[in-house]
């Protein structure tokens, strides 16, 4: 599971030694993110966001097991209730503000980290489970936010839960009985807000189980690094602890300050003022839109205007979940050999110049009312986002012609591998 | 330790070659199957709405205040209803629609009572992704086809309310009601 140059974990004190002899937890914890993991020593700060996603997961089930103290799963006293955590619960502003930025900042930093594994194509051989895990992780998130946003039952979150759960009312025959289930009503009221709430609190805990599958699965081949060349001695490598946990930990600072500052001095500027307003079942707010994060699937959604054999509503929900769902067919789709973007001329362009683009011009439309022009850029967005992951991923791989890689790790980071001018002249005498 | 002999009759398999403990097995698993999948039907059941929330699901309204070119907005199931009591011109508007060109094609004598043809009750919740519709209330956007006009995504509905540009695939649904005397009505 590890490499043979792995130090081994040897307790010294007598109650760490007896420990690993009945539990050997400490053992795993030094095998997992000590310094019995050896990591590539040329990780990039992109490789950062792991951890932080971790961390961000934490922060999130902290803040939020203490705000479920206060607050009350019952669409009468519901909205009251954030008030009163926002006005009289001792430090409630705080504890509300951290759990809400939160959402946005974990869906920043997730954000970062898939993208992270787009560019150096992290998904591939021998790392696909790893890759499958986390996008099981991805569709988990989204259903927790979305179930926790409906929670201080304001407008929005009255009328996202209506929205999106009409999604499901597209499905033909059996759609709007789904939704009628899904409800526990004919529209968001008491049943579904009490659901909501205790899926809210359940799902991050299975998040949590698919997390550590994500992080076992993960040190099975080991950590992928910027060159996507594998490990192949021990001096590719440096202990995790101090070398790993030093460098998380100053990102871990950074992090924290830009949080912080929305926390303290922007606590509403990701949210929508609507959602101060009560839930009204008989008024609608006249600009319905998604938390950011949603904002290039909620355009993909929007961008199906025209029937075509199946409703237009239809095609539109098959596209969102499909925009998603394509991630999982990555590990087949893209077949080059070489891992990184940084010697893959043809894949980097497109990355850059298509796919980058391609999210941008999404998340701005998805937040954009649904009139012209947004619809038709939608459209054309749509489209390339589509063709990207399903015919031009596969096209490069078999006609680019990768730059040629270094032949180690440590080559790329000092120039030169002694191990490079010996093995191959080792093999020539063989 | 069992003897021989018990140990035979378990091993003692019929001419087909089926032992009696392969029976057995496939009893307690079936058995165990079964059971786990009817456990499932409360927990899943559970979540369809529940008694109160069904008792809640028909509403009566008093219509006999309602004048020619008036609505009233009610709730059926905590979601809007519209009742108007459409003008003779809206009517005639209705009418002069070629229905075979609407993209859900009903006439406005379809989606009104017998003997209350200018009475028209529907849902306020726009087909497409469920908004309210403006048009109910005096003074609002009735689009340009008169009748309803969602604002999230710009769908207009025709005086029957019958869907004729936008996003929305069909005409504002009309509950299931009845009208119990002249002027009274019971949805659901």
């Amino acid at each position: 599971m590890s490499f043979p140059w792995a130090k081994n974990y040897e307790p010294v004190n007598p109650v760490m030694k007896f420990m690993d002899e009945k539990l050997p937890l400490p053992r795993l914890v030094y095998n997992a993110v000590g310094a019995g993991y050896p990591v590539p020593r040329n990780l990039s700060y992109w490789w950062n966001f792991g951890v932080l996603a971790g961390i961000c997961l934490v922060l999130q089930i902290v803040t939020g097991v203490v705000l479920a103290m206060h607050y009350a799963a019952n669409s009468g006293i519901a909205f009251d209730s954030v008030e009163h955590i926002m006005r009289d619960v001792n430090w409630g502003w705080l504890l509300r503000y951290m759990h809400a930025n939160g959402a946005s900042f974990f869906f920043l930093v997730i954000y970062i980290h898939i993208f992270r594994g787009f560019f150096y194509s992290s998904y591939k051989a021998p790392r696909e489970m790893i890759w499958l895990l986390g996008v099981v992780i991805f569709l988990l998130t989204m259903a927790t936010a979305f179930m926790g946003y409906v929670l201080p039952w304001g407008q929005m979150s009255f009328w996202g839960a209506k929205v999106i759960t009409g999604l499901f009312s597209a499905i033909p025959l059996v759609g709007e009985p789904i939704q009628v289930w899904l409800l526990g009503g004919f529209a968001p009221d008491n049943a579904a807000l009490n659901r909501f709430f205790s899926l809210h609190f359940m799902l991050p805990f299975v998040i949590l189980g698919v997390v550590i599958l994500h992080i076992w699965a993960l040190h099975i081949p080991g950590s992928s690094n910027p060159t996507g060349v594998e490990v192949k001695q021990e001096s590719d490598t440096v202990p995790f602890h101090p070398y790993y946990t030093a460098k998380d930990g100053f990102g871990l600072g950074v992090f924290l300050l830009i949080y912080f500052m929305y926390v303290f001095f922007f606590p509403n500027a990701l949210g929508h003022p609507d959602n101060y307003i009560e839930a009204n079942p008989l008024s609608t707010p006249a600009h319905i839109v998604p938390e950011w994060y949603f904002y290039p699937f909620y355009a993909i959604l929007r961008a199906f205007t025209f029937d075509f054999i199946i409703p237009a509503k239809l095609w539109g929900v098959l596209a969102m979940f499909s925009a998603i769902l394509v991630w999982f067919f990555l590990p087949w789709l893209d077949k080059s050999p070489v891992r990184s973007g940084h010697y893959r001329p043809m894949f980097r362009k497109f990355f850059w110049f298509g796919l980058i683009p391609c999210m941008a011009v999404l998340f701005y439309c998805g937040g954009a009312p649904a009139e012209e022009p947004y619809v038709m850029i939608s459209q054309i967005a749509t489209a390339y986002y589509f063709l990207h992951f399903l015919v031009i991923l596969p096209i490069i791989s078999s006609v680019e012609r990768p730059e040629p890689l270094p032949f180690s790790i440590t080559e790329a980071v000092l120039g030169s591998d002694d191990s490079a001018v010996i093995e191959p002249a080792a093999k020539a005498a063989e | 330790m069992a003897s021989t002999g018990t140990a035979d009759a378990h091993e003692a398999a019929t001419e087909d070659g089926v032992r009696r403990r392969d029976f057995i097995e496939i009893a307690a698993v079936s058995a165990a199957g079964v059971g786990g999948l009817a456990a499932l039907i409360p927990l899943i059941s559970q979540m369809a709405p529940s008694a109160d929330v069904l008792a809640e699901s028909s509403t009566e309204l008093d219509i006999s205040t309602l004048e020619e070119g008036q609505s009233i907005k009610a709730v059926f199931r905590k979601q809007p209803v519209f009742v108007r009591h459409l003008t003779p011109a809206e009517i005639q508007a209705a009418n002069d629609v070629d229905v075979s060109s609407l993209r859900d094609p009903q006439t406005l004598e379809e989606r009104t009572e017998d003997g209350h043809h200018n009475i028209l009750v529907v849902m306020g919740v726009c087909t497409h992704l469920g908004c309210v519709p403006l048009g109910a209330a005096e003074g609002e956007n009735k689009g340009e086809y008169g009748g309803y006009f969602c604002p999230c995504h710009g769908s207009s509905y025709d005086t029957a309310a019958r869907i004729r540009k936008g996003p929305a695939p069909k005409n504002l649904e009309v509950p299931t009601y009845e009208f119990t005397t002249d002027t009274t009505i019971v949805i659901g």
